[in-house]
C-alpha cells in the first residue's frame, strides 16, 4: 500500500480538532440506551437464577399474568431453537433451557405497563429448581469428578482424558525448551492466581424493541455490535434479517463487554408477542451478575536466563475458565504472553474449563493481560535476582521486525523497541525514587489488533461538503477520526466533514466495534471510499473541461489537469463540481466495502511508581507513564485517551477489582460499592507517550491503539509492588489484606 | 406509598407514631433512596424532616453545639467554630459519600442507618455527642452511643425521632481525630476505623475517649486503649499498649469487604494514626 503517504506533511490528521459528539454529551442531549420513550411502550423485566447451578423443573407464570398491566411472559419455549454451538450457546445463555448455570442466568422475562409493575411481576413468576452441586473455581472445575455443567457434550478441542468441564486446549511455541532451560544461569518458576474482572462500563445494557407480531421491526440499542444484535435477534426470533433493523444508541462504554448478545431478544421477543414497544434496562446488578466478565484462572511461568540478561527459554501454562460456555480466550493469553521477545525457545499453554459463573465476554485485548502479567513478573524476578538492569534486559531480549514470534507469524515494522528506548530516555525512568516503601514496575504489553468485514459510504453535498456513514459505534472517537481521515483525502477541512453511525439498513454489513479495528479498518474504507468519490469528481473535472477523464489529477480539494499537455485549466474545486453535480452526471458519492487484513501488531510499555504501606498494605499508585506505538495517532486527543483508560483499568485489576463469591455460588459484590473499580482520586495524572511507527497495512500508517493499553499495568503494578515490599506478588488483585498478608 | 412533609415536630410524631405498615423518616435521603431504587424497602409512609424549622440550624450553646437533624454535611464542614472545636466529628460526616452526597447527609441518618461501618458514628461517640428525641411519649435525652443496637437496628420506638445532636462545650487543648481505612480514596465504606477524642494538660494527656467502628456489630468504645494513653504524651509504648487494647476490642466479620485479621490490625494501626493527629491538634507536642 502507498506508505509513502505517511511520510508526507498532514494538513487535518493530527491534529486536536473539538470532538463533534462533545456538546450532546455535555449537554445530556445525547441519547442512550435507556433514553428513547415511544408511544404505548411497554417495561420489561427479567426473571433471573439465584442458585449458581439447578435444574428448571417447572415455571408457572400464571400469578404474574393476573395483574392488570402485566401484558406479557416470555420463556426459553418463545425462542427458535439454534444449531450451532455459537448461537446455541448464545440462546442458552440470555434464556436458560433445562439449567440455570450461573447466579443471574435468565430464565424468564415479563413485560408490563410500567417497570415498578413488570419488577413486581418478575417477583411472582414461580420458578421450580433442582439445586445442583456448582462449581466456580478453575482448578475444582477442572477434577474428573467436579459438578457437570453440559451433560453429555463433548468437546473436541479438549486433551483426551480431560475432566468432562474441560472444553479446549491449545499450544504454541517453537525451540527446545529442556535445551534452553539447560543454557540458563538462573531459572524462575512461578505460579500466579487472578479472579474475574468485569469491564466496568458506566452505562448498563438497554435496548427498545418495536416489533410486529409479522416480524418485522426495530431495536434501539447501547451496542458494539448491531449488525450482531440484528443477526441473533432475527435467528432466535425467527424472524427474517431484512424484517429486522437496529439502530445503535449513543454507548457509555462497552470495553468488548457490549460485542455480546444479553436482553435484545428478549426484548425483541415480549415486543412480537404483545405487538408494542418493550423497553428493557439493566440493573447495575444485572450487569455484573449476567454479563460478562474476563477469564480467570491460574498461571504457571518458568524462565531461564544467562548472567547477562539474554532469556534462553520461557514456558506458560495457563488453566482458564471463561464462565458456563466454552471460551477460547485463553488461547489468546498464551499467544500474547511471550509476544515481546525474540526467543529461541519457547512454549505457551492453555486450558479452558466451564464454571458456574456468567459466561465470559471480551474485555480490551481478552486475555492478553494475564499472560504479559506471568511472563513479566518472572522476567523482573529474574532481573532482581541476576542483578540486572530490567530496561535493559527487554531491550535485549525485544522482538523486531523479522522476530519469529512466541505464536507464530513473523513481525513486520513495529514500534516495541522505539518505545523501550523512549521508556528509557524519559525522565520518568531517570527520576529517583526518594523515601522509604516505595518502588518502580515497568511491563512491555501487546495485542494483535485486528480489522475484518467494514463498510463505509460517503457523499459529496452540493455545498462543497462531505457526510460519512458508517456502521461502528463510535466508543473511542471514531466519528472524529473518521471525519478526519475523510477531509484529508479529500482535501477539505475537517469542519466541512460529518460523520454518522448508522442503522442496519443504511450501511453494508460491519463487524463489532472490537479488536482495536475500527481507526484502522473503517480509516482505510473511509479512504478508500473518499478516493472512489474523487475519481467521480475528476470524471466531472473531465467532461467538463473535455479532456480525458486518465488528465485529472486531485491535489488540494480540487481536480487539476495532470500535466501542460492536458489543458490549461485553473483548478476546479470540490465544492464546485458539487454544485453542478446533478447537471454533470448526478450525484457523488463514493463507498467501500472490504475485509481489512493488515492491522499491524500494537506494542506497549508501562512505568509505574507506587508506594505501600507497610501496615495497612495499601498501594499508592504516585506515578505512571504509558508510551505506546499508535502507528499514525489520528487524533492525538483520542489516542492519549485509549492508553490512560487501559491504564486505569489495568491498575483497577491489578489492585481492587475481584468477584466474589459466596459458598452458595452466589455473587456477593454485584455492585460498584463493593466491586472496586479505581475513582479518579485514586489516580495520578497517567502520561501518555505516543509513539508513531507507521503500519504499512494503512494508507496513512494507523495502528489499533484501544487495547494495549490493558496489558502492561498488572505487571508493572505488580512489579512496583513486588519491589517496594521485597515480597513477590503472584496473587490477583493486590488488594490491602492480600498484600498486608504477603508482606506480615 | 404516602409521602409528608410535616412542618412541625409534633406533626412527624404524630404520622409515624399512627401509621400502619412500614415507615421510613427522611432527611437527606442518601441512604433512603437508594434503598428505594434498588428495592430493598417499600416503605407504606416516608416522612420528610426538612421542613420543621429548626431542623437545618447549628446553633451555639454554653459553648456546645446543638446541630438540627436535617443539617447537611456540607454545613457542617462550612460551620468554622464547629470544625474548629470538633474536626474529628466533621471530618467523620465529610467522609460519607462523594460532593453530591454531602450535600444531603445528615448526621441523623448516617446514625439512623445503624450500619457498623457508618463514618460519623465513632467521633460522635468519642465526643460525648448527645441525642435529643421526640416521640408519643414526649422528648427524651440519649447518649449517641446508644441508639444502633446493631446492624440496621436502633433503639427508637415507633413514633420516634431524633430532632437534633449536642456536642458538649470543650475545655482548652481538647481535639478530636478520625480516620478510616477504604481500599480506594473515596466514595467507599469503612473496612475499619478509629476515632480519638482527647484533652491535654501540660503536654500529657488527661482524658481520652477511642472508639471504633466497622470491627463489630456497633461502634465501640475502647476504655482500656484510653486508658493506655492517659497520663502520657503519646510516645510508642503508650501507642502501641492503645493498639494492642483496640485489636483486643474487635469482634469484626469476614466478608468481601476485609477479613478478621485485617479488620483488627488495621483498627490498631488507625486509632494510633488517629491518636497523634487528635493530640497535635489539640497542641500536644511529640
Amino acid at each position: 500500500m502507498a506508505l509513502d503517504d505517511t511520510k508526507r506533511d498532514f494538513k487535518v490528521i493530527g491534529q486536536r480538532v473539538v470532538r463533534p459528539d462533545g456538546i450532546d454529551k455535555v449537554t445530556g442531549k445525547a441519547q442512550y440506551g435507556a433514553d428513547l420513550i415511544l408511544p404505548g411502550m411497554l417495561w420489561g423485566a427479567v426473571v433471573r437464577s439465584p442458585h449458581a447451578h439447578a435444574k428448571i423443573l417447572k415455571i408457572d407464570a400464571s400469578e404474574a399474568l393476573k395483574l392488570d398491566g402485566v401484558e406479557a411472559v416470555v420463556t426459553r419455549a418463545d425462542f427458535v431453537e439454534q444449531k450451532g454451538d455459537n448461537f446455541a450457546d448464545n440462546l442458552d445463555n440470555i434464556m436458560a433451557g433445562k439449567k440455570a448455570l450461573y447466579d443471574g442466568h435468565a430464565v424468564a422475562a415479563v413485560a408490563a405497563t410500567s417497570q415498578r409493575l413488570a419488577n413486581k411481576a418478575a417477583k411472582l413468576v414461580k420458578v421450580e429448581y433442582e439445586i445442583l452441586p456448582h462449581v466456580t473455581e478453575v482448578d475444582e472445575a477442572m477434577k474428573a469428578d467436579a459438578p457437570v455443567l453440559h451433560e453429555g457434550r463433548k468437546y473436541t478441542g479438549a486433551p483426551a482424558g480431560s475432566g468432562p468441564n474441560v472444553t479446549h486446549y491449545q499450544d504454541y511455541g517453537h525451540g527446545d525448551l529442556d535445551a534452553g532451560f539447560a543454557k540458563a544461569d538462573m531459572v524462575i518458576e512461578r505460579s500466579f492466581k487472578s479472579e474475574g474482572v468485569h469491564q466496568g462500563y458506566i452505562e448498563p445494557h438497554a435496548c427498545v424493541a418495536n416489533y410486529n407480531t409479522d416480524g418485522r421491526g426495530e431495536t434501539w440499542v447501547c451496542t458494539q455490535g448491531p449488525f450482531m444484535i440484528r443477526d441473533f435477534t432475527a435467528a432466535f426470533n425467527g424472524f427474517n434479517i431484512s424484517q429486522v433493523r437496529v439502530t445503535p444508541s449513543e454507548i457509555g462504554g462497552g470495553f468488548g463487554g457490549k460485542a455480546h448478545i444479553f436482553i435484545e431478544p428478549v426484548a425483541a421477543a415480549l415486543s412480537k408477542k404483545t405487538g408494542r414497544p418493550v423497553k428493557m434496562a439493566m440493573t447495575r446488578s444485572e450487569v455484573l451478575r449476567a454479563t460478562g466478565p474476563t477469564i480467570s484462572g491460574h498461571i504457571d511461568v518458568k524462565i531461564g536466563m544467562k548472567k547477562d540478561g539474554t532469556i534462553t527459554a520461557g514456558y506458560l501454562g495457563m488453566r482458564a475458565q471463561g464462565g458456563a460456555y466454552p471460551s477460547g480466550t485463553v488461547d489468546m493469553a498464551t499467544q500474547a504472553a511471550f509476544a515481546a521477545y525474540d526467543l529461541e525457545n519457547v512454549k505457551s499453554e492453555g486450558w479452558n474449563v466451564v464454571t458456574n459463573r456468567p459466561k465470559e465476554a471480551a474485555y480490551r485485548a481478552p486475555g492478553a493481560p494475564l499472560g504479559v502479567w506471568g511472563v513479566e513478573s518472572v522476567l523482573d524476578e529474574l532481573c532482581q535476582e541476576l542483578n540486572l538492569d530490567p530496561m535493559e534486559v527487554r531491550i535485549k531480549n525485544a522482538a523486531k521486525k523479522g522476530t519469529k514470534s512466541s505464536y507464530g507469524p513473523t513481525f513486520d515494522d513495529m514500534g516495541l523497541l522505539t518505545a523501550l528506548e523512549a521508556a528509557k530516555a524519559h525522565p520518568h525512568w531517570n527520576a529517583p525514587l526518594d523515601g522509604p516503601n516505595k518502588g518502580r514496575g515497568l511491563s512491555c504489553g501487546f495485542w494483535f489488533n485486528f480489522g475484518g468485514a467494514t463498510s463505509v459510504s460517503l457523499q459529496i453535498n452540493s455545498d462543497g461538503t462531505a457526510s460519512v456513514t458508517e456502521g461502528n459505534p463510535d466508543i473511542g472517537g471514531s466519528r472524529a477520526s473518521i471525519s478526519m481521515m475523510a477531509a484529508e483525502t479529500l482535501g477539505l477541512p475537517f469542519e466541512k466533514v460529518r460523520t454518522i453511525v448508522a442503522d442496519t439498513n443504511s450501511i453494508g454489513f460491519n463487524q463489532e466495534t472490537n479488536g482495536s479495528r475500527v481507526t484502522f479498518a473503517v480509516g482505510l474504507a473511509t479512504i478508500k471510499a473518499a478516493e472512489a468519490a474523487i475519481k467521480v469528481m475528476c470524471g466531472r473535472a473531465a467532461k467538463i473541461w473535455g479532456i480525458d477523464e486518465e488528465a485529472v489529477d486531485w491535489v488540494d480539494g480540487a481536480a487539476v489537469p495532470s500535466g501542460p499537455n492536458a489543458g490549461d485549466f485553473p483548478p476546479m474545486t470540490l465544492a464546485e463540481i458539487a454544485k453542478v453535480a446533478v447537471q454533470t452526471g448526478g450525484p457523488i458519492a463514493g463507498h467501500h466495502e472490504v475485509t481489512a487484513d493488515g492491522a499491524g501488531v500494537s506494542f506497549g510499555v508501562h512505568i509505574a511508581d507506587v508506594e505501600v504501606d507497610p501496615e495497612t498494605g495499601k498501594t499508592t499508585v504516585l506515578r505512571y507513564t504509558a508510551f505506546q506505538d499508535a502507528g499514525k495517532a489520528i487524533h492525538p486527543d483520542y489516542v492519549e485517551g485509549q492508553m490512560q483508560g487501559g491504564a486505569v483499568q489495568g491498575i483497577g485489576w491489578a489492585l481492587n477489582e475481584e468477584y466474589i463469591y459466596g459458598a452458595d455460588g452466589r455473587l456477593q459484590n454485584d455492585g460498584f460499592l463493593d466491586y472496586r473499580i479505581p475513582v479518579a482520586s485514586d489516580l495520578p495524572m497517567i502520561d501518555a507517550v505516543i509513539l508513531e511507527i507507521p503500519n504499512p497495512g494503512h494508507p496513512y500508517g494507523v495502528r489499533g491503539v484501544g487495547e494495549t493499553g490493558i496489558v502492561p499495568p498488572l505487571a508493572a503494578i505488580g512489579n512496583a509492588v513486588s519491589r517496594a515490599t521485597g515480597v513477590r506478588m503472584t496473587k490477583l488483585p493486590m488488594s490491602p489484606p492480600t498484600v498486608l498478608k504477603a508482606i506480615s | 406509598m404516602r409521602f409528608e412533609q410535616p412542618k412541625t415536630v409534633n406533626d412527624a410524631v404524630s404520622l409515624l407514631a399512627d401509621a400502619d405498615g412500614l415507615t421510613r423518616v427522611l432527611a437527606g435521603g442518601t441512604d433512603v433512596l437508594v434503598q428505594l431504587r434498588l428495592g430493598m424497602v417499600e416503605p407504606d409512609l416516608v416522612v420528610d424532616i426538612k421542613a420543621i424549622p429548626g431542623m437545618r440550624d447549628i446553633t451555639e450553646e454554653n459553648g456546645g453545639f446543638t446541630i438540627g437533624a436535617a443539617v447537611s454535611g456540607a454545613e457542617l464542614g462550612e460551620h468554622a467554630k464547629l470544625v474548629a472545636a470538633y474536626p474529628g466529628v466533621v471530618e467523620g460526616m465529610e467522609l460519607v459519600g462523594s460532593t453530591q452526597v454531602q450535600g444531603r447527609a445528615t448526621l441523623t441518618g448516617n446514625l439512623c442507618n445503624a450500619s457498623p461501618a457508618a463514618d460519623s458514628v465513632p467521633a460522635m461517640i468519642a465526643a460525648d455527642a448527645i441525642a435529643t428525641i421526640a416521640g408519643p411519649d414526649g422528648p427524651r435525652e440519649v447518649p449517641v452511643a446508644d441508639i444502633a443496637i446493631g446492624p440496621g437496628k436502633t433503639s427508637l420506638k415507633k413514633g420516634e425521632i431524633i430532632t437534633s445532636f449536642h456536642l458538649p462545650a470543650r475545655p482548652a487543648n481538647a481535639s478530636d481525630a478520625y480516620l478510616r481505612f477504604i481500599p480506594r480514596t473515596e466514595m467507599d465504606i469503612a473496612v475499619a476505623s478509629a476515632a480519638v477524642n482527647l484533652t491535654l494538660k501540660e503536654g500529657k494527656v488527661v482524658a481520652a475517649k477511642i472508639v471504633l467502628g466497622a470491627v463489630a456489630p456497633t461502634a465501640v468504645t475502647v476504655p482500656a486503649a484510653a486508658d493506655a494513653i492517659i497520663g502520657t504524651a503519646l510516645d510508642d509504648a503508650s501507642l502501641d499498649a492503645m493498639a494492642k487494647a483496640c485489636e483486643a476490642a474487635c469482634n469484626p466479620i469476614t466478608d468481601k469487604r476485609g477479613t478478621i485479621e485485617f479488620r483488627t490490625k488495621t483498627a490498631g494501626t488507625l486509632a494510633k494514626r488517629a491518636a497523634k493527629i487528635a493530640f497535635a491538634r489539640a497542641g500536644g507536642k511529640s
